[in-house]
């Protein structure tokens, strides 16, 4: 469903990404690992419109989206959750998630969506008036999460959620996550957190200084002697 | 006597209110220094002058018409200008616009001359409320009660509506509000219409009473951005209290000391304010 073919983006005309390609096919979860500074969250940005690519195409369901504005990628139903959460702090619980379904016209369908992910992460309806500045780092990624599936994206993206989480609150991020994707949502993870991120992935790409080095399942990159010796310390 | 005094620094206090509730919507919710907030108010003043000599429409009806016509000048200076200058830095948008008040005085003056202008015989005009031995201008009374319900307007639009929280979204964060779909853009223009709006109907109000020329807005913007800055950067009951807070002072200090040293005196509760409590009196 997104095809990236040899993308180049980078900053004030300097490149991070030199020519990366990938895939994510529907009802697939991928990961893109790779460490701090390789360009991850660089592709994401580019994904969503944030930058403009300085070369390649970024097609989703066979249609450029490349050069669309960000609102616009969003109506063609990709969510990005971006690293370090940026939940609107002053803004209620409840309130940052209606903004992530902003886009949604017909109340009912927003009301819908929001006793959904209600479900999913019951502890946001407890403290659904209060503002979300008040949680605390895990409860906001869970918000982050929650509010990028109020849109009712096709392909959710999520950049290094594990940021900063104590490990038992990464496994319960992952779970929800596991749940979504059964749900038939398709994700695409950025992780530097390599083995949680290939655990739950049906396909991973490791990206290395900009460029994409090794590509395969889950499991497949494991057992690399890249993953193995760089990521998982063995 | 004092009671007298309380009174008018009040009533001029919710029309300082409004003018800074304009001023905070771009400087302190958006972050962008908009100098000609004082010249959108004048050309709001001037805006109901010429619908009373032109058409004949009393100042208070041409409310929503000055209204409108600000609005649409406070999406204009965003479109043609501020957008142009939004990715530079701080000092870019300040000079641009510092540079358009500079315009807009002057093309003022050359359209429609340095002269003092006056609305005489609005229906306000020389009515007056007595309450025991205080007297109250009818003008100012309107003035004020027009200036609190567009106050409270904007209240209930920015926290109750879902553009309103789209505001205070991308005012927060400006990347993450485009990726929940929101239009930044447009969301901008909006804001910039809305504080437009907002010194568009200061403007009919004081037209009734206060003289109307190029410079008649300068002042007024300079206490807006005092009020602003005392009440707290974005915060709009901030604005409306510190305007209340500048009113008084105003009155009560041109009374006391002297009206040469009223500014002083506001200028002076500002610096200990802000000594205090740097973020405002309402600062986040
Ligand atoms: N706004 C920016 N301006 C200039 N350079 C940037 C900017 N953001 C990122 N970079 C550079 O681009 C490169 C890729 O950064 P990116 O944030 O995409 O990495 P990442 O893989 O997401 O890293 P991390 O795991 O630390 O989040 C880095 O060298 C970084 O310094
Ligand atoms: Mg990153």
């Amino acid at each position: 469903m997104l095809k990236v073919k040899n993308l180049k983006v980078g900053y004030d005309n300097v490149p991070v990404i030199f020519d990366v390609s990938f895939e994510v096919r529907e009802k697939e979860v991928v990961s893109i690992v790779g460490s701090n500074g390789a360009g991850k969250s660089t592709i994401l940005r580019t994904v969503s419109g944030l930058l403009k690519p300085m070369n390649g195409e970024i097609e989703f369901f066979g249609e450029r989206i490349d050069g669309l504005r960000p609102n616009k990628i969003v109506e063609r139903g990709i969510s990005h959750v971006p690293e370090g959460r940026h939940v609107f702090g002053k803004l209620s619980i409840k309130d940052n998630l209606m903004m992530g379904a902003y886009i949604i016209k017909s109340e009912a369908e927003k009301n819908k969506k929001l006793s959904e992910v209600y479900e999913i992460f019951p502890k946001l309806k407890e403290r659904e008036n209060q503002k979300a500045e008040t949680l605390s780092g895990g409860e906001q990624q869970m918000l982050a999460i929650a509010r990028g599936l109020m849109s009712n994206p096709k392909l959710l993206m999520v950049d290094e959620m594990s940021l900063g989480l104590a490990p038992l609150m990464v496994e319960t991020v992952m779970q929800a996550l596991k749940y979504v994707s059964s749900t038939g949502l398709t994700v695409l993870l950025v992780e530097q957190k390599v083995q949680e991120a290939l655990e739950i992935a049906d396909r991973g790409y490791v990206i290395q200084n900009g460029r994409m080095v090794i590509e395969g399942t889950g499991e497949e990159l494991m057992e690399t002697d890249i993953v193995k010796k760089a990521y998982l310390g063995l | 006597m004092l009671g007298q005094i309380i009174s008018n620094g009040l009533l001029m206090g919710f029309i300082y209110s409004l003018v800074a509730v304009g001023l905070t919507l771009t400087w302190g919710v958006m972050d962008i220094t908009n100098f000609a907030h004082g010249e959108m108010l004048m050309l709001g003043m001037y805006s109901a002058f010429w619908m009373f000599q032109l058409y004949s429409i009393d100042p208070l009806l041409s409310i929503p018409i000055s209204a409108a016509v600000i609005f649409v000048l406070g999406i204009l200076i965003y479109k043609l200008i501020i957008k142009k200058v939004l990715g530079g830095t701080g000092l870019t948008a300040l000079l641009a616009t510092f540079g358009l008040s500079m315009f807009l005085k002057n093309l003022v003056q050359y359209l429609w001359t340095p002269n003092y202008r006056y609305i005489n015989g609005a229906i306000v005009t020389d009515n007056k409320i007595v309450i025991g031995n205080i007297i109250l201008g009818m003008p100012q009374v309107v003035a004020a009660i027009g200036s609190i319900a567009m106050t409270l307007i904007v209240i209930y639009f920015m926290n109750k509506t879902k553009t309103g929280k789209a505001i205070q979204a991308t005012a927060l964060n400006r990347d993450t509000a485009s990726l929940m779909g929101i239009d930044t853009g447009k969301i901008y223009a909006i804001t910039f219409g809305l504080s437009g709006a907002c010194v568009g109907v200061a403007g009919a109000l004081m037209s009734s009473f206060f003289p109307i020329y190029p410079q008649s807005g300068a002042l007024y913007s300079i206490l807006a951005f005092v009020i602003v800055a005392l009440g707290g950067f974005g915060n709009i009951k901030g604005a409306l209290f510190a305007g209340l807070i500048i009113g008084l002072t105003e009155a009560v200090g041109g009374y006391f000391l002297g009206t040469q040293f009223k500014y002083a005196l506001v200028f002076l509760i500002y610096l200990i304010v802000i000594q205090v409590r740097p973020k405002g009196l309402f600062g986040w």
